[in-house]
C-alpha cells in the first residue's frame, strides 16, 4: 500500500537517508528501529513530507506523493509525535472534531459523535471536556491516538510514541496501540520498545547510517540478526 | 492655588472629548490589529516580496516620529490627492498604520515562540495553511503576547493626545481650549490627566480579564 523507492534526504552535505526502499502492505504493523541519529525518525517524517525528501519516489496506494497532493495524502494518514502535540487551546473532544470538521467537512454532530467513541475506546470518555494541559503523558498520548484516527486514516505513522512518557505510562500507551494493530490498522512505528517490537510487529526495519540493513520478522531479526550491526546494537538494547 | 469652581461648568465638555479620544483609539486599535496581524504572516511567510514589503513598512513608520505622520497624512493627502480628509478620520489612520507597525513585531514574535510541533501536527492532519494560521497558531500566540498587545494599546490610548496638532476635538485639546478660554490652565490640565489615568486603568482591567479568560486552558 505503501511504497517507498530509493529515497533520499540530506542536510547540506549530511546524508541523513542513503536512498531507502520498501513496501508496505495493507494491515502490516512495522517496527523501525536503530540506533539514534541512523535516520528513523527522518525517514517517518519524509513519508508525509514533514521533511522534504532530497531524492526518491513515495505513493500510497499507487498515487505518488507531489507538492499537490500532500495535504490530500495527509488526510489519510495519521500521525502521533513523540511530544503529542495536543493543540492546548482546545478541548480534549475538540482537538479530534477539529480536522474532520475542518478538513474532511464532517458535520459537528458526526465529527462529536466518532470523537467521543473514539475517547471510550482509549479510555479517556470522562476527560473530553478538559484541556490538555490537565492530562497526564499517557493520557495525552492516547487523546493524540485518538486524534489520528478521527481522520479514518489508511495507515499511521508514530514517532516513538512512548519515548517521553513516564515508564509507568508506557504500558497504557502500547495496550491502545497493539488493539489497533489487532484491529488491522496499517502502522509504521519508530520505537525503542524491543519488547513491543517483538510481540507486535508483522516486520522488523533495522536503520543504521542513514541505509535500511535489515528487514526481517521479528521472530528472525532478533533471534538471528545477519548484520553484524544489528548484533550490536541488539546486544546493546536487550 | 486651586481654583476648580471656575471651571466646573467647562468640565462636561472636557469629558465630551472622551467620545472622540475613544473614536480614534478604537478605530486605529481595529486597523493596527488587522494590518499587525498581515504583517505578520508577510514577515514569516516564504514569500520574498512580501517580507521586503513588511520590513520596509517597520523600518519607515518605527523610523519617523508619529506626528511627523499625523501631519502628513491630515496636510500633505489633501494636497496630493486633492481629496478632503477630517481630522479623525486621518488620526485613526494615522495611528492605526503606525500601530500596525509595532504590533505587526509582536505577533511576529508570538508566532515564532509557538511550539514548532504545532504546526506539523496541523500539517500532518492535512489542515491548510490559513485555516492552521486563524484556528491553531494565532490563538496561541495571541494569548502569549497579550500583555504586550495591551501595553501598546495604552500606549496608543495616551499618545492619541497629539491629535491635538491637528485639531481634533479630544481631551488634551478641549482641556486646552478650556484653558484659553477661562485663562485657567492647571486644573483643565489635571482633570485631562486624570481622564486618561482612568481609561488606562479601565483598558488594563479589560486587558486581565480578557488574560484570565485565555488562561483557562493551563
Amino acid at each position: 500500500m505503501i511504497k517507498i523507492d530509493n529515497l533520499k534526504k540530506s542536510y547540506g552535505k549530511n546524508e541523513v537517508l542513503k536512498g531507502i526502499s520498501t513496501e508496505i502492505k495493507e494491515k502490516e504493523v512495522i517496527a523501525i528501529i536503530g540506533p539514534s541519529g541512523s535516520g528513523k525518525s527522518t525517514f517517518l517524517r519524509c513519508i508525509n513530507r514533514l521533511e522534504e525528501p532530497t531524492a526518491g519516489v513515495i505513493s500510497i496506494g499507487g498515487v505518488e506523493i507531489t507538492d499537490k497532493n500532500v495535504m490530500k495524502m495527509r488526510e489519510n494518514l495519521g500521525m502521533v509525535f513523540q511530544h503529542f502535540h495536543l493543540f492546548p487551546h482546545k478541548t480534549v473532544l475538540e482537538n479530534l472534531t477539529y480536522a474532520p470538521i475542518n478538513v474532511k467537512g464532517v458535520t459537528k454532530e458526526q465529527a462529536t459523535k466518532l470523537g467521543e467513541e473514539l475517547l471510550t475506546k482509549v479510555g479517556l470518555f470522562e476527560k473530553r471536556h478538559e484541556f490538555p494541559n490537565r492530562l497526564s503523558g499517557g493520557q495525552k498520548q492516547r487523546v493524540a491516538i485518538a486524534r489520528a484516527l478521527a481522520m479514518n486514516p489508511t495507515a499511521i505513522l508514530f514517532d516513538e510514541p512512548t519515548s517521553a512518557l513516564d515508564p509507568e505510562m508506557v504500558k497504557e500507551v502500547l495496550e491502545v496501540m497493539k488493539s489497533l494493530a489487532e484491529s488491522g490498522m496499517t502502522m509504521l512505528i519508530v520505537t525503542h520498545e524491543m519488547g513491543f517490537a517483538k510481540e507486535v510487529a508483522d516486520r522488523v526495519l533495522f536503520l543504521d547510517g542513514g541505509i535500511l540493513v535489515e528487514d526481517a520478522p521479528p521472530e528472525e531479526f532478533f533471534s538471528a540478526p545477519k548484520s553484524a550491526r544489528a548484533k550490536e546494537f541488539l546486544e546493546k538494547v536487550l | 492655588m486651586f481654583n476648580f469652581e471656575k471651571i466646573v461648568p467647562s468640565i462636561p465638555y472636557i469629558l465630551e472629548g472622551i467620545g472622540v479620544t475613544l473614536q480614534i483609539v478604537v478605530g486605529a486599535t481595529i486597523l493596527g490589529l488587522i494590518l499587525g496581524i498581515l504583517l505578520a504572516l508577510c514577515k514569516i511567510g516564504n514569500i520574498k516580496p512580501l517580507r521586503w514589503f513588511a520590513a520596509f513598512y517597520t523600518s519607515i513608520f518605527r523610523g519617523t516620529p508619529l506626528v511627523l505622520q499625523l501631519m502628513l497624512i491630515y496636510y500633505a493627502v489633501p494636497q496630493v490627492f486633492d481629496i478632503q480628509i477630517q481630522a479623525i478620520p486621518a488620526a485613526i489612520i494615522a495611528f492605526g498604520l503606525n500601530s500596525g507597525a509595532y504590533i505587526s513585531e509582536i505577533i511576529r514574535a508570538g508566532i515564532n515562540a509557538v511550539d514548532k510541533g504545532q504546526m506539523e501536527a496541523a500539517k500532518a492532519l492535512g489542515i491548510p495553511y490559513s485555516k492552521m494560521m486563524k484556528d491553531i497558531i494565532l490563538p496561541q500566540a495571541m494569548k502569549n503576547i497579550l500583555p504586550s498587545l495591551m501595553n501598546e494599546f495604552i500606549t496608543l490610548n495616551k499618545e492619541s493626545a497629539i491629535v491635538t496638532v491637528i485639531g481634533a476635538m479630544d481631551i488634551m485639546r478641549r482641556a486646552y481650549v478650556v484653558g484659553g478660554s477661562t485663562f485657567t490652565y492647571l486644573e483643565p490640565l489635571l482633570i485631562a490627566g486624570l481622564i486618561y489615568y482612568v481609561m488606562t486603568l479601565v483598558l488594563s482591567f479589560l486587558g486581565q480579564m480578557l488574560e484570565k479568560r485565555m488562561r483557562r486552558s493551563d
